[in-house]
């Protein structure tokens, strides 16, 4: 590993993977899915070596690599990790294997939805090391596209509305992003994330934008603001954040179950991370302007997102929407690290507790979110398809396992201490308070609705009389169980010893705040 | 530091362990279930009596006496979170009581649940619980103690639910999660607070914990916006917690729906252990509960512990209302835990931690009993729960009986010889000495009378008169149990020795504690203040102490007499005939028997304002975001449509008409190059002819 760039490498191998699995596995189903999973564990164990050498103590870039590569457009090859970016690395090297599993009976070409994970599985690693916006945005659109066909042509009986509403939404999001960025290059001459970064702390972006001010005759704070909107739709949609969200609960419900995984445990998780790394950094004397309406926009997604989850009817949508609103804690917690602090350091520990929740939270939906889509997805194997609140009653009496094994991930998302969703809740709600009390008080509402849904879902699924087609349901196989094992364990360990993430997590954490200063 | 503070966390993860232990283990382990239950538990309450001789053996330095062990549990930012236990006479108190109290029930449920299928499970989440339990009661961190006290919250919600086939339990428990769970969220909020004011959740770290002096005098220093102390605010939201959990007015509700969990389980946790631990929350945080910045208030009358000595008495009397027409026998037990819980609220509000602290152990004993006693009496009857089908069972279960009276005069707070006298007594007492109002201990007096009385109910419809089983029952069912021959009444026995040994123990101690809390030799005052006892017969004497006792037992046998005249005078006779005091007034009667409606306000009000505001989201979501989606959407597709017609119609047409004049053209000239020599030959020749007709034709000219 000494010799070769290990983030290039981890990039290259899913490519390969996908190449190798849509020319051997054409022929044999068993072929396809071995070999997919290979090339997914694979990068696993590249992403674990990663985590064990990254140095926990520093909060800056590590195994950088910086190629020039069209040097006359500011286009860079560069990429690192810092702690973030390696947790985001490693939930998508653990959701990709969980979502292979997930798919393993499908139906239709096998090699070609294997492939497309992998693909989809390499724009991810592509999208959280790249630090030049030319790739990056590659990377994030190359995750796009095998996204749009797993549900286009593996998804339920409304996939192609779906599959349009999907990728027609995340576009326009995309085409604001690159229309910014082009500006931002117009004006500045760069695309590498770090160098705008550094104009932005500098005070040298907003009168970079000067040279285009004769537009509209728009001054350079107000053309700043335009730009920042642009990238900030961008990733709200991907995130989503309330009004920019109705593209996900059809296309969560709609999607094949391994799909549902990848999309809110990782492809999510894109948008937060996009969030961190590129609007922050480079926005947030624009953001901090808005920081007010942008709390409330983080939580009307809690609250309305967990009310709109009351009403649904299907366990897929309920998870979808819950989905929203775990996600709008993490906005929460970004937004409200926004507030000018100067050099308190009492409110600077709070900004890192917060944003330690937020990557904690991030790392936890996304294993919490992707494990209940697998149960749905064993459920509907059972059920024929059949997924709705009303459709079951009693199945702890045929299949206690399995309600036994579900009912720890939901309680999980449902924030119980001792599983993985606390501490990440915690932490941002005991950073937020402080630095915004009134928003954070309100949303800890979106945490009591979040109990109701999933206790109707105990109630009305897994109590009450047992109805009788159900009598023979099969609980969970020996493969199955084995299957869950890391997932769930994962849940327990988090609760009870978070250190393991933190201890990587918090440096980037103080760093992040240590640049957010002025 | 000794050996048993260091270890102390390993009194919760004995249980802990056990119940890890056993949700591994295959349905059929039952022997193996119960007795990994009951081993870690009497394990755990060995190390309680350690823990507890400890105390008492090196008490006696009020502060100091807190001996606290503390770790780090994670980092943020430059800061490492701590979580730490402690043991301090209140620690000790309740670890005891707790321990001893679960190992009982622990041995009780192997009778009482032998036919159950679930056996296996029923003992892991027991053990689940108690280690729960146990944890909140030695934590030394605010932060720790919710998370346990969320764990307990979740094996309540699975016991409630234990019987899940039945919609009743599968709604009751989710009711009691998400009524807690309000009140949770408040704690939490509390919480938040707290950390950011002070910086650290540990109770006591050599200076620097939250409840210590310099954060206490932080706290009252800053003033919120409403322009109340931020110690005040956080207080009462800590306490909102501890409404939810024990049952106070307005988050009482679920209490009386969990008992449809099985009975042992409300013994423990919905009567001794869980429902308390509200009250312990309130003695943990007392010192910020009653922080004051010592000029213009007197101790123990913070605006804090005003709220909680209003709703606590509110709440006394409230439940125990209620509790006079109830017919469910765990029900009516249920309601009458609500109001000792708001006793004992009323005791810390206005006589401190010990005063309300010696009334929960008390409870805690007596009430297990009751409703052990309970248990006993409905698995006696065949799973009758209906005190109106009931009667004359005195004569068939003679032990049930005689321990069920001890526990009944121990509620009702029998003068001298049950402990319920004395814990009742100081908080009257306390009550009385209040300063800033004398109606709390109107009301705590008034709860007194009916708490007599509805005992009494309860006692004569099950115990006296003739039985009027099997008036309701159906032969057949009776069948089942195999007593057919022998008649109903015959198959109503007295039950097994493992069921009934428990009741005879939590008896002896039900009449015993008093003497530990009596105002001659208040050891249990001193114990928790951290000081000796004095034996001094002159504490009768003092400051309105006799008044209060007689008046308490003049209250006592009103209530007693009161509910013979009622119930025992003449005998109820049938179980469809109506209640006696239904008789004398049948409107205020039919309030009491509905819970005063609490429930279906709540239903029509913030159930039905919730449920509103899901469907207005989803609407929203799907009318409002979405619509303005499809809108856009629907403007991109026209603008498409209006390109593609311009293209068929405008631009096509022109288009194909070009096409096809060069199509005309092409073709003809295709012909001239068609590849045939011949035709080409021909072609020149002719050619040639002309051209030469032409030169010649031109020439002639």
């Amino acid at each position: 590993m000494t010799m070769l760039p290990p983030i290039s490498c981890l990039t290259i191998v899913p490519l390969l993977g996908a190449i190798a699995v849509l020319m051997l596995g054409a022929k044999s189903k068993k072929l396809a899915r071995g070999l997919a999973l290979a090339f997914a564990f694979v990068a696993l164990a590249i992403t674990l070596i990663l985590w064990f050498r990254f140095n926990p103590h520093s909060g800056g870039l590590q195994f950088e690599e910086v190629y020039s590569w069209i040097p006359e457009l500011g286009v860079q090859y560069h990429v690192g990790i810092d702690g973030l970016g390696l947790l985001m690395l490693l939930l998508s090297a653990i959701v990709v294997p969980m979502a292979m599993a997930a798919s393993w009976q499908i139906q239709g070409k096998i090699s070609l939805y294997f492939s497309l994970i992998l693909m989809l599985e390499a724009g991810l690693f592509g999208t959280f090391t790249a630090l030049n916006f030319f790739h990056w945005f590659l990377y994030w659109e190359l995750s796009l596209i095998p996204a749009f066909f797993l549900i286009r042509l593996w998804g339920g009986p409304q996939r192609a509305t779906a599959a349009s509403q999907f990728f027609l939404y995340t576009m326009v999001g995309s085409v604001a992003l690159l229309l910014a960025f082009l500006a931002i290059f117009l004006c500045t001459g760069k695309f590498d994330f770090m160098d705008l970064a550094d104009l932005a702390k500098n005070g040298q972006l907003v009168s970079a934008f000067a040279a285009i001010s004769d537009w509209h005759r728009f001054t350079a704070e107000k053309i700043a603001l335009i730009l920042c909107s642009g990238v900030f739709l961008g990733f709200a949609v991907k995130v989503p954040l309330v009004p920019f969200h109705t593209w996900l609960p059809a296309t969560y419900a709609e999607a094949p179950a391994g799909t549902t995984m990848l999309l809110t445990g990782t492809m999510s998780k894109m948008g937060v991370y996009g969030v961190l790394r590129i609007l922050l950094p480079i926005f947030y004397v624009q953001l901090r302007v808005v920081r007010t309406p942008l709390l409330w926009l983080a939580v009307a997604t809690i609250v309305l997102s967990a009310y709109a989850a009351l009403a649904q009817k299907d366990l897929k949508r309920i998870f979808a929407y819950s989905s929203i609103n775990h996600l709008g804690y993490c906005m929460l917690g970004i937004f409200s690290i926004l507030k000018f602090t100067g050099d308190d350091p009492g409110l600077a520990t709070e900004k890192a507790a917060a944003l330690d929740g937020v990557f904690l939270q991030m790392f936890n939906h996304g294993l919490t979110a992707a494990t209940l889509f697998w149960f749905v997805a064993l459920l509907e194997k059972r059920s024929g398809g059949l997924r709705g609140l009303d459709d079951f009653g009693g199945l702890r009496k045929v299949i206690p396992v399995f309600c036994g094994l579900m009912g720890i991930a939901l309680f999980s998302s449902m924030g119980l201490p001792g599983l993985n969703g606390f501490v990440g809740e915690f932490l941002i709600f005991k950073g937020t308070f402080p630095l915004a009390i009134w928003p954070t008080s309100v949303s800890v509402l979106g945490l009591l609705l979040t109990a109701i849904f999933i206790l109707t879902i105990l109630q009305r699924v897994f109590s009450g009389p047992l109805q009788e087609r159900w009598s023979h349901m099969p609980d969970l196989t020996v493969q199955e169980r084995l299957a869950l094992l890391p997932a769930i364990g994962l849940m327990f360990v988090l609760g009870l010893y978070p250190q393991l993430v933190l201890g990587v997590i918090n440096s980037t954490a103080m760093q992040m705040v240590q640049q957010l200063r002025f | 530091m000794t050996w048993i503070v260091r270890n102390l966390w390993l009194i919760p993860a004995f249980p802990a362990l056990a119940a890890g232990l056993s949700a591994l283990a295959k349905q059929r382990n039952r022997r193996m279930a119960a007795s990994l239950a009951i081993g870690s538990m009497g394990l755990s309450f060995l190390l309680s009596l350690v823990a507890f001789v400890h105390v008492v053996r090196s008490g006696g330095h009020g502060e100091t006496a807190k001996e606290v062990f503390n770790f780090p549990w994670f980092q943020y930012g430059g800061e490492w979170l701590k979580l730490g236990w402690m043991l301090d006479p209140l620690t000790a108190v309740m670890l005891v009581m707790v321990s001893f109290v679960g190992l009982l029930i622990f041995i009780y449920s192997t009778g009482y649940m032998s036919h159950d299928e679930n056996f296996t499970r029923f003992f892991c989440f027991l053990s689940l619980f108690a280690a729960a339990m146990l944890g909140v009661v030695i934590a030394n961190s605010l932060l720790l103690l919710f998370m346990c006290w969320e764990l307990v919250g979740l094996t309540s919600y699975l016991l409630i639910g234990f019987w899940f086939h039945k919609p009743e339990a599968a709604a009751a428990a989710k009711k009691a999660f998400i009524t807690t769970r309000i009140g949770d969220l408040a704690f939490l909020v509390g919480m938040v607070w707290l950390y950011s004011q002070t910086g650290s959740l540990l109770f006591y770290d050599q200076g620097s914990g939250c409840l210590e002096h310099s954060a206490l005098a932080g706290l009252v220093a800053q003033t919120t916006c409403i322009g109340m102390a931020a110690s005040t605010g956080i207080a009462l939201l800590i306490f909102a917690g501890a409404v939810g959990k024990s049952g106070q007015v307005p988050l009482h509700v679920w209490l009386p729906d969990a008992m449809e969990g099985p009975t042992p389980v409300s013994a423990l946790i919905h009567a001794a252990t869980m429902v308390a631990a509200g009250v312990f929350l309130v003695a943990r945080v007392y010192p910020l509960m009653a922080a004051h910045d010592g000029i213009s208030l007197s101790s123990t009358s913070t605006t804090a512990l005003q709220v909680v000595t209003w709703i606590g008495a509110i709440t006394a009397v409230f439940a125990a209302l209620i509790a006079v027409a109830q017919d469910d026998i765990k029900r009516i037990l249920a309601y009458s835990t609500i109001s000792q819980l708001g006793y004992m609220m009323i005791g810390l509000g206005v006589g401190g931690v010990a005063v309300g602290m010696f009334h929960l152990i008390t409870h805690a004993f007596f009430k297990a009993l009751l409703f052990l006693g309970a248990g006993s009496v409905i698995h006696g009857c065949h799973e009758e729960q209906d005190i109106r089908c009931m009667g004359g069972l005195k004569r068939f279960m003679p032990i049930t009986f005689a321990t069920y009276a001890v526990g009944m005069l121990a509620l009702c707070g029998f003068p001298l010889f049950f402990s319920g006298f004395w814990s009742k007594d100081a908080i009257l007492h306390a009550a009385q000495l209040w300063t800033i109002s004398r109606v709390p201990f109107y009301l705590a007096t008034f709860g007194a009378l009916l708490t007599a009385f509805y005992m009494t109910r309860q006692m004569y419809y099950v115990f006296f008169g003739e039985s009027r089983l099997a008036r309701k029952r159906d032969s057949s069912h009776i069948a089942d149990f195999g007593h057919h021959e022998h008649g109903i009444t015959a198959s109503v026995h007295e039950s097994p020795a493992v069921m009934t040994m428990p009741l005879a123990i939590l008896a002896m101690f039900a009449v015993l504690l008093g003497v530990i809390g009596t105002p001659a030799w208040p050891w249990f005052d001193s114990f928790l203040n951290g000081e000796s006892a004095t034996l001094h017969a002159a504490g009768f004497l003092e400051g309105g102490v006799l008044p209060v006792m007689i008046l308490s037992s003049i209250v006592v046998f009103a209530g007693l007499g009161l509910g013979w005249w009622f119930y025992g005078s003449s005998p109820i006779t049938s179980a469809e005939s109506a209640d006696a005091l239904e008789r004398l007034q049948p409107q205020v009667f039919r309030i009491l028997r509905n819970k005063f409606y609490v429930d279906e306000i709540y239903d029509a009000t913030f159930i039905r304002f919730n449920a509103w505001l899901s469907h207005v989201s989803d609407w929203f979501d799907r009318w409002v975001w979405n619509g303005a989606v499809w809108t856009v959407s629907h403007i991109v597709l026209g603008l498409s449509w209006l390109a593609r017609s311009t293209d068929t119609y405008v631009v096509n047409p022109g288009f194909d008409e070009g096409c096809n004049a060069v199509t005309v053209g092409g073709r003809l000239l295709g012909r001239l190059q068609n590849g045939r020599t011949q035709n080409y030959l021909r072609l020149v020749g002719v050619a040639f002819a002309v051209l030469v007709a032409f030169l010649i034709w031109s020439g002639v000219r």
